[in-house]
């Protein structure tokens, strides 16, 4: 299936745009905008996901990726009072260019160079199905392990902002 | 399922008590909040109690398919979180005051910090590690903003930001694992795929991903280990961030980052697979620029933390060493990889008695600076002495345990034919032992004024007693540690 014509020409056409506007996000001045091509860098990788026929994860990417995480910068940005609202200059910038470019250069090299394995196998007919599985058999001590950090992260937030003398 | 479930307990302890003390802490009034760190160190206990049940039944193996293992080398990393774990929640009782009322929030979190270092040292799946990575990391970027003054922030932000970079490049080189074994697990026990066996079926077909993945994961657990270059965060974060942290940091996520180097590197990628010689030269440059660089900056500085800071960049060094000169030898010994492990459990005593005693100081004379250290035996005649001991044991003189590390990896080196990696290292000793020596000459000349007495208090001084105590017994009689050691890594030769 992946080899369908529409489904080839479905993947340029994402991969080409969410590499654009990935791109864009580290030009662009205003932080807004770069946070907006952010959430459309989101909404490119989900349409890969669906390529892949991960539908589920795909959707999962939409409302937490592009919508949540999305906002939540946005909002982040827009409540930090006096803040510049715009990418900083910093003399860093070539060499920080000529380095991703070097990095590029050596991943797309080992991209064509390496022989990977290909799992042949068809694609999942329920994918939330096999996800869940997955979660809570192999991958159940990684998957508790999160709400454990989830939840220290939540401590961390309350102990790090709260002004001495609140009670609460 | 419930096997595995035990197997996992002396994690689960941890956690529990992690969670009783947040709870406790609604109840608990605010002058006796300090009582919770012992709900952290019963919890600490009832893990290692549970660790010895597990041994004494025998209940070694790879459980919850594959992604995580109980063999000798979980078990030895599991009692050395345990007790660096115990040894800075006894000697953070005093320095707590200065968190006003989230003392036990502190506590909680060294304990969840333990718990995902005690995860680290047993997964044995990319997925386990990277979230054990994660939940150590988060805690300590926590942990080192915890004083919320303006240096303690900015190292706190610091860390976070390096250390988020450093988790995207470990994630990054664990996708291209992936692809090329169609698997994360590291071992399966069960025939199945697995990243080992593919790697020991591989050839040079798949031999560019891996180096481009080695290197990814060098570099990310690079910057957990602190090694050169991934090291900028390090002597400002431990001049940063509160000592009790600094200490967990130099030491407990140091050692687990070491352990799930070794665990990806020598299990994983193997020592005498197609890529065993890539890596192995990999870290022994990585090595040699890691123990130049972080002793000649040592050599400048005029802060405690700060040399702290840097002479452990450089003791990484040492460690790299070892990693170096990995060999899965027929006697079963692997040298490289258990002079790896024998040093961490050296260097925790020591550094741990030293950062302890550098807190003890700290806390009466309010100062870092190498230049108040002046005379400071005679005001504190018991935090000097440890911290002469450790830094005598930190340049592998004896009479002290670092001085068998020294020889131990060293000896390795040299078995491994890597003469001029174990040359830079003994030209690295020489040169440590100017800034290690010059401290302890400072604390022991005369010219200080006499001052109040800086007795510090009854636990800290138990502590640097039983860490000075740790760092000379394991000279007359390192037997066991080494047996211990040499056990450990057993498992993955």
């Amino acid at each position: 299936m992946i080899d369908d014509a529409g489904v080839v020409v479905a993947f340029w056409v994402i991969a080409v745009s969410t590499v654009v506007c990935a791109l864009m996000v580290a030009a662009v001045r205003n932080l807004v905008h770069a946070v907006l091509f952010l959430a459309l860098t989101f909404v490119g990788v989900a349409g890969i996901y669906i390529v892949l026929a991960a539908d589920f994860v795909a959707l999962v990417q939409v409302l937490i990726y592009a919508g949540a995480v999305g906002v939540l910068m946005t909002f982040a940005i827009m409540l930090t009072p006096a803040a510049d609202r715009r990418n900083s200059e910093t003399i860093f910038q070539a060499p920080a260019a000529v380095l991703a470019g070097l990095v590029l250069a050596i991943v797309t090299f080992v991209a064509y160079d390496t022989e990977w394995r290909i799992s042949g196998r068809d694609a999942f007919p329920a994918t939330a199905a096999s996800l869940g599985e997955a979660f809570l058999k192999p991958y159940v001590v990684p998957f508790e392990v999160v709400s454990v950090l989830l939840m220290t992260a939540m401590i961390g937030a309350i102990v790090l902002t709260r002004e001495e003398g609140d009670d609460v | 399922m419930l096997q595995d479930l035990d197997r996992l307990g002396p994690v689960l302890a941890v956690l529990v008590a992690a969670g009783l003390i947040v709870l406790a802490d609604l109840v608990v009034p605010r002058r006796r909040e300090k009582w919770l760190a012992g709900v952290a160190l019963l919890g600490l206990a009832a893990s290692a109690a549970w660790m010895v049940q597990l041994i004494a039944r025998d209940r070694q193996a790879s459980y919850f398919s594959d992604s995580m293992a109980l063999d000798d080398f979980t078990i030895f990393f599991t009692f050395l979180f345990i007790g660096v774990a115990g040894a800075v929640l006894l000697a953070s009782l005093e320095y707590v005051e200065r968190f006003g009322s989230h003392k036990g929030e502190f506590f909680a979190l060294v304990l969840v910090a333990t718990a995902g270092m005690m995860l680290l040292a047993g997964s044995r799946d990319l997925v386990a590690i990277f979230v054990a990575l994660e939940l150590t990391s988060i805690t300590q970027f926590i942990l080192a903003g915890f004083l919320r003054d303006d240096r303690g922030s900015e190292a706190a932000i610091k860390y976070l930001l390096l250390g988020a970079i450093s988790s995207a490049v470990v994630l990054y080189g664990m996708a291209f694992l992936f692809g090329i074994a169609g698997t994360t697990r590291l071992v399966a026990t069960d025939g199945g795929a697995s990243i080992a066996g593919a790697i020991a079926a591989g050839d040079s077909g798949i031999r560019s991903a891996l180096l481009v993945s080695m290197v990814f994961l060098a570099a990310g657990f690079g910057f957990k280990m602190s090694i050169v270059p991934f090291q900028m965060w390090t002597p400002d974060v431990y001049q940063g961030s509160p000592t009790p942290v600094a200490a967990l940091l130099s030491v407990g996520s140091k050692a687990a980052a070491f352990a799930v180097v070794l665990r990806v590197f020598f299990e994983g990628f193997g020592a005498d697979t197609f890529v065993g010689e890539d890596w192995k030269m990999m870290f022994a440059v990585l090595a040699a620029v890691s123990m130049t660089v972080g002793n000649v900056m040592a050599l400048r500085q005029t802060n405690v933390r700060r040399l702290l800071g840097y002479s452990s960049i450089a003791q990484a060094g040492n460690f790299l060493v070892g990693l170096a000169a990995i060999s899965s030898t027929s006697d079963g010994t692997a040298l490289g990889a258990s002079g790896v492990v024998f040093f961490i459990a050296t260097y925790a005593f020591t550094n741990l008695g030293a950062f302890f005693a550098v807190m003890a100081i700290g806390n009466r004379t309010g100062s870092d600076e190498i230049e108040d250290y002046a005379g400071i035996a005679r005001r504190s005649p018991l935090a000097a002495l440890v911290l002469t001991i450790c830094l005598l044991s930190l340049t592998g003189l004896p009479p002290t345990a670092g001085f068998w590390a020294k020889m131990y990896i060293f000896n390795a080196g040299m078995r491994a034919d890597l003469v001029w990696l174990v040359m830079i290292a003994v030209l690295n000793t020489v040169v440590s032992a100017f800034y290690y020596l010059g401290l302890a000459r400072q604390m022991y000349r005369g010219d200080g004024e006499p001052g109040e007495d800086l007795r510090p208090a009854l636990t800290t001084q138990a502590v640097l007693v039983a860490a000075a105590a740790g760092v000379c017994v394991f000279f007359v009689y390192p037997i066991p540690l080494i047996e211990a050691a040499q056990r450990a890594v057993h498992a993955f030769a």
